[in-house]
């Protein structure tokens, strides 16, 4: 069993969508250039069968992260000075432990493709067994991200409100 | 290559990808970008091992990915929250530029 025709365009969208996020000059584009690698994203994981988990892409990456994302760009949007380069000082150490991550990961995968479990039979999920799921034996685990979602917006609108005058 | 290595090398790519941006751009946002880009990959490990995994239907890699986007989605809220405030002290995202522990 090989990999299809649709993984190759969805892969390549991902990845060139992640790429063009990082490497690209203008903010604005970079957010753009993430909201594809995130929409290919979404869907390989339809290609997976995983349905829920591909619409919970959709709505909280690019319907959420990714607004979010523009409105800080938009801002903090200053005069930013079109000499200076967008690297930081370090880009090269930075490279080098990405290039040398990713030679790891590589050859573990390689290492191991062999042993890989070649084809199941597909996965038939519904959303009511996930949800079914996530009301008994995922209770808690739903309950702390609850809490944690709470605490987090609490959190972000504190860290970024308005401060008073004179106490800066 | 059998399909759950092709989407264990994508999510690896990804990762690099990531990891790199992380590392070298100079904005503090493009930086979350990179952070964001690298939890994604690991959400793509984890639904490929469901798929592919012997016992689906136990949900447990799936679980693991909605958790996993809910806490990203919380993290990219109080990050970018974060910038938005370091940008009112210092008026630059330059991470070259923010350099002082004092405020």
């Amino acid at each position: 069993m090989t990999v299809s025709i649709p993984f190759y365009i969805l892969s390549a969208i991902t990845l060139l969508g992640g790429l063009a996020a990082v490497t690209l000059r203008n903010t604005v584009h970079c957010a753009l250039a993430l909201t594809a690698a995130f929409a290919g994203l979404a869907m390989l994981f339809l290609q997976l069968d995983a349905q829920f988990a591909g619409f919970a892409q959709i709505l909280i990456y690019i319907g959420a992260v990714a607004i979010l994302v523009v409105f800080a760009i938009l801002l903090t949007r200053n005069a930013e000075l079109e000499a200076t380069s967008v690297f930081s000082r370090t880009w090269i150490a930075g490279l080098a432990i990405a290039a040398a991550v990713f030679t790891v990961l590589g050859w573990a995968i390689m290492q191991t493709a062999s042993r890989l479990p070649e084809a199941w039979p597909t996965p038939q999920v519904t959303v009511r067994d996930i949800g079914n799921a996530l009301m008994s034996r995922y209770i808690l685990p739903l309950e702390i991200v609850a809490l944690l979602l709470t605490a987090a917006l609490i959190g972000a609108v504190i860290v970024a409100m308005h401060e008073k005058e004179g106490t800066k | 290559m059998t399909p759950l290595a092709a989407y264990l090398m994508v999510a690896a790519i990804l990762f690099a990808i990531g990891l790199a941006g992380a590392l070298t751009r100079r904005n503090a946002i493009l930086v979350l970008i990179g952070i964001e880009l690298m939890l994604n990959a690991a959400n793509l490990n984890l639904v490929a091992f469901w798929h592919y995994g012997p016992n689906p239907g136990a949900l447990t890699g799936m679980m693991f990915a909605i958790f996993s986007i809910a806490v990203a989605a919380a993290e990219a809220a109080v990050g970018l929250g974060l910038v938005i405030s370091i940008y009112r002290h210092t008026r630059t995202t330059d991470l070259d530029q923010i350099n002082r522990m004092k405020g």
